[in-house]
């Protein structure tokens, strides 16, 4: 079964390395135009798990907004009144990142489809290389913005926590995976847009890759 | 070694004796014991939802079948302090009538609405027997929406029946009464008292009307008692059971038991609207209120009808014709095919089933046993299709779609199963004690569910633990989806139960409405946001427009009000999930509390009659900061000239 699969994967990858030029370029094209399409998909998803949400609450991150995760569920509005109680600061609707990000995604979308219209190799692995910093920035960014969201809490909160250091409870989700937050278990994952973003990454660097293999076989 | 062999023998028969009968009932219902069939386990849902009319208290209860878990009890005729039905401003017009506002009704037969003869979910219908009146319930919010008051009418028991594509509803009066209503001797009751029986449209988007496409027809002063729609081959046709044709008008247990048979009405409702469409009515003028509560503003609205067109099956012929039935019929039931009539004789030993193929073969072929206001009888033995010898006492019979009818007992408490057909009896059980009514889910259809029948008694007794002289009527459950009924469930109702109606809950629960958008709320007194919230003075009155959220009003504390002033308060609750109402209750007020729903706006009137401080708090635990949700209100002597004002942490809530 393995071998078998391995077989195909093989051989497709033959192919394209045979034709590698205009295998290339279609995938950086290809690959800059699925970028765009992030535009409208939900990023990241928080959802928030306890007993009394048998359905939980959650929210979507998408470029330029937070939205709730339903259709008329209200999920932010009832995220904010649960963390009025430990002081948090409301889900902001407007943020500096809603403003860059979606500019970010259109200029690297735009550069993908132009190296593919140029088709030079280098670039591609370039263009790879930018998005791969860029998402790592990202990242971080949304890293900070969580700890900020968790730590930054009003001193009169109705409930004040401690940790078992006599420190301040913070309230910070995860970046990615699950997490107890005092009744809560809070589920942080990617979202269909991140799963798009990497497949456009991955097709820059196949792109780049096919070259690479190809003029590797002309040189020998 | 012969006798252990004999001892071992013994033992194990009487082991197999204890297993069958710990299993007794098994074979029905899937070999599982009767524990089993009626337990629904914890965070499970039951597979029917019942609706159970509470009679005296006016109400409707909403039950979970086959478990018999109480989901809700849904106030319809009667003011209910808990959800504030009938105590605020929103609902106090559901129920005002031509007497007057009135805080009490009898509420006795729900019925669901229809299309093509099968059970469609979207209302319930219930009559109210006192002051004749039809409400219909709101299957998506569990909330009664409209009343309409049936005028011509006393005692409004032959209703709500429904047609079988919810075009029309039916009432019909209990008492003869003069027609219309004037000052009258009593004992001249024969032949002048009448007995209206009407015909509400029903529109598609629910609503009733009986000014514009409803329409009455002047029966004679006979009691008429229950009712059924015709359905398939018999759609077109509605069936009113009558007693009391010997026209008694005192001591009727007597007088009106002493004719060998009573009457089916059979009523050709298509002929009449052939009729109004020929223009062979009278307008008559009269006054009956309709009350409709809109779901946007989330207040009712009382308009009044002032005209209803009136036909006299005296003078239209083949409107009307009386199938005889023996002694004081009370249920009037139609079997799933439209085919048979069954007519209970409640002071016989038989149920009666007259065929409707024969009716109207008697009709074409003018078999008649005379008149009765020249309303023509049809012969008993022309439409006879078979007799039910039975038991005592017959009330009621439902269907369960297998060929089966199951008529209740009352004298001789007892439920019994019968073939449709055959006539013959396939099977009886006791109930405990005196079954009245009984149902099964979509029994009265063309599409019964026939796997639960529900009987509910008249007499309770040492079913429960006692409570002093007065107790709750009793129901049992019967799995009917074997050969033999298997009582599997017994639990106490509230109020007086005349009949209920039961639907899958699948075909409802999906479409169950969580909350109120606040978006969509069209209140006038509504406010979406805290900085909206205010007090008005308008000369004596205030308005207070008041915010609810976790955990607390905004705002919280008012002064400025006087004694004397009318003070109302506009509660919007501003939550926006699933079960998080707010309560509202000011100490001294005469009224009930506020039950908030998020999204919605109710409003509540205060007469301040003494100076002081005043408080008021949340009554719905509401967070684990409920006990906090309060607030204060200042009130001032007649004169004084204290300012409104009005804040929350003792800022003015605009600055929030």
């Amino acid at each position: 079964m393995l071998n078998s699969v391995k077989t195909i994967l093989s051989n497709i990858l033959q192919k394209l390395i045979g034709n590698d030029r205009m295998y290339s370029r279609v995938f950086m094209i290809a690959g800059g135009f699925l970028l765009l399409t992030t535009l409208w998909l939900p990023l990241w998803n928080i959802q928030l798990e306890a007993p009394q949400y048998p359905h939980p609450l959650g929210m979507n991150i998408y470029l330029d907004k937070i939205m709730d995760q339903g259709e008329d569920t209200h999920d932010i509005k009832n995220i904010n009144i649960l963390n009025h109680y430990v002081g948090m600061k409301e889900i902001p609707e407007h943020m500096a990142e809603f403003e860059i990000f979606p500019y970010v995604i259109m200029i690297m979308g735009a550069i993908s489809i132009l190296f593919g219209i140029i088709g030079n190799d280098k670039l591609y692995l370039l263009w790879f290389l930018i998005m791969a910093v860029l998402g790592s920035i990202g990242l971080y960014d949304f890293y900070k913005w969580e700890y900020d969201y968790g730590h930054d809490l009003d001193p009169n909160a109705i409930l004040k926590f401690k940790d078992e250091n006599g420190n301040p409870m913070g309230f910070q989700p995860p970046v990615i995976g699950s997490k107890t937050i005092l009744n809560f278990v809070a589920h942080s994952y990617p979202h269909i847009g991140s799963f798009v973003i990497f497949i456009s990454m991955g097709l820059g660097l196949l792109a780049f890759y096919i070259r690479y293999a190809a003029n590797k076989i002309k040189k020998a | 070694m012969k006798k252990k062999t004999l001892i071992t023998i013994v033992a194990l028969s009487l082991l197999a004796a204890v297993a069958g009968f710990a299993n007794c009932g098994a074979g029905a219902g899937g070999g599982k014991s009767i524990a089993e069939r009626a337990f629904v386990p914890p965070g499970q849902y039951d597979e029917f939802y019942g609706m159970i009319s509470g009679g005296f208290s006016g109400q409707l209860s909403i039950i979970g079948l086959p478990s018999g878990r109480t989901l809700k009890v849904i106030p319809v005729f009667t003011q209910d302090g808990e959800k504030a039905y009938g105590y605020n401003e929103e609902t106090k017009p559901m129920l005002m009538t031509s007497h007057g506002f009135i805080p009490w009704g009898d509420s006795h037969h729900p019925d669901i609405s229809q299309t093509n003869g099968e059970l469609d979910g979207r209302w319930v219908f219930i009559n109210e027997n006192n002051t004749p009146r039809i409400a219909r319930i709101d299957l998506s919010i569990f909330e009664t929406v409209e009343i309409i008051e049936i005028p011509h009418a006393a005692g409004n028991h032959a209703s709500p029946y429904l047609t079988e594509n919810t075009e029309y509803v039916v009432a019909s009066t209990r008492f003869g009464i003069p027609t219309p209503q004037r000052d009258m001797p009593v004992n001249q009751y024969k032949g002048n008292f009448k007995g209206m029986t009407s015909f509400v449209k029903v529109g598609k988007d629910g609503r009733m009307d009986l000014e514009k496409e409803g329409f009455q027809i002047l029966m004679p002063g006979f009691d008429y008692d229950k009712a059924h729609p015709g359905r398939g081959k018999s759609h077109g046709w509605f069936f009113f059971t009558t007693y009391n044709v010997d026209e008694g008008h005192t001591l009727l247990e007597v007088n009106a038991s002493q004719k060998e048979k009573d009457y089916i009405a059979a009523i050709n409702w298509k002929k009449a609207e052939e009729y109004l469409k020929a223009g062979k009515f009278e307008t008559w003028n009269t006054n009956f209120a309709h009350n409709v509560y809109d779901e946007h503003t989330h207040m009712a609205t009382t308009s009044w009808g002032k005209k209803v067109r009136v036909l006299d099956p005296s003078k239209l012929p083949g409107l009307v014709y009386f199938l005889p039935i023996k002694k004081s019929p009370h249920g009037c039931d139609v079997d799933p095919t439209g085919e048979y009539i069954v007519g209970s004789g409640k002071l016989e030993a038989q149920a009666t089933a007259h065929s409707f193929t024969k009716m109207l073969k008697a009709i074409e072929e003018k078999k008649f046993d005379g008149e009765a206001y020249g309303i023509p009888v049809l012969n008993y033995e022309a439409v006879l299709a078979g007799e039910v010898k039975t038991g005592l006492g017959p009330l009621h019979t439902e269907f369960d779609g297998e060929g089966h009818a199951y008529t209740s007992f009352f004298i001789s408490s007892e439920i019994v199963k019968w073939k449709l057909g055959t006539w013959e009896v396939v099977d009886r059980k006791p109930t405990f004690y005196s079954v009245g009514h009984l149902m099964i889910p979509g029994g009265n259809s063309r599409k019964p569910f026939g796997k639960y029948l529900l009987a509910m008694n008249k007499i309770t007794k040492d079913r429960y633990l006692p409570t002093g002289p007065e107790v709750n009527h009793s129901a049992q459950l019967f799995d009917i989806s074997g050969e033999k009924m298997v009582m599997i469930n017994d639990f106490p109702t509230h109020g007086e139960p005349h009949y209920a109606a039961g639907i899958p809950a699948s075909k409802i629960k999906d479409r169950s409405v969580k909350i109120f958008k606040l978006e969509d709320n069209k209140h006038p007194y509504a406010v979406k946001t805290p900085e909206k919230t205010r007090v008005v003075r308008k000369g004596k009155e205030v308005h207070v427009y008041m915010g609810m959220i976790r955990s607390h009003f905004v705002p919280d504390v008012i002064e400025g009000i006087k004694v004397g002033d009318t003070v109302y308060f506009h509660l919007t609750n501003f939550e926006q999930d699933y079960d998080v109402p707010h309560g509202f209750a000011m100490m001294g007020q005469q009224s009930s509390e506020l039950l908030v729903m998020p999204g919605q706006t109710e409003t509540s009137v205060w007469y301040p009659k003494k100076p002081g401080v005043w408080p008021f708090y949340c009554t719905d635990f509401c967070s684990a900061l409920h006990q906090e949700m309060q607030g204060y209100v200042r009130v001032s002597a007649a004169g004084s000239n204290v300012p409104i004002k009005y804040t929350l942490d003792d800022d003015p809530v605009d600055v929030e």
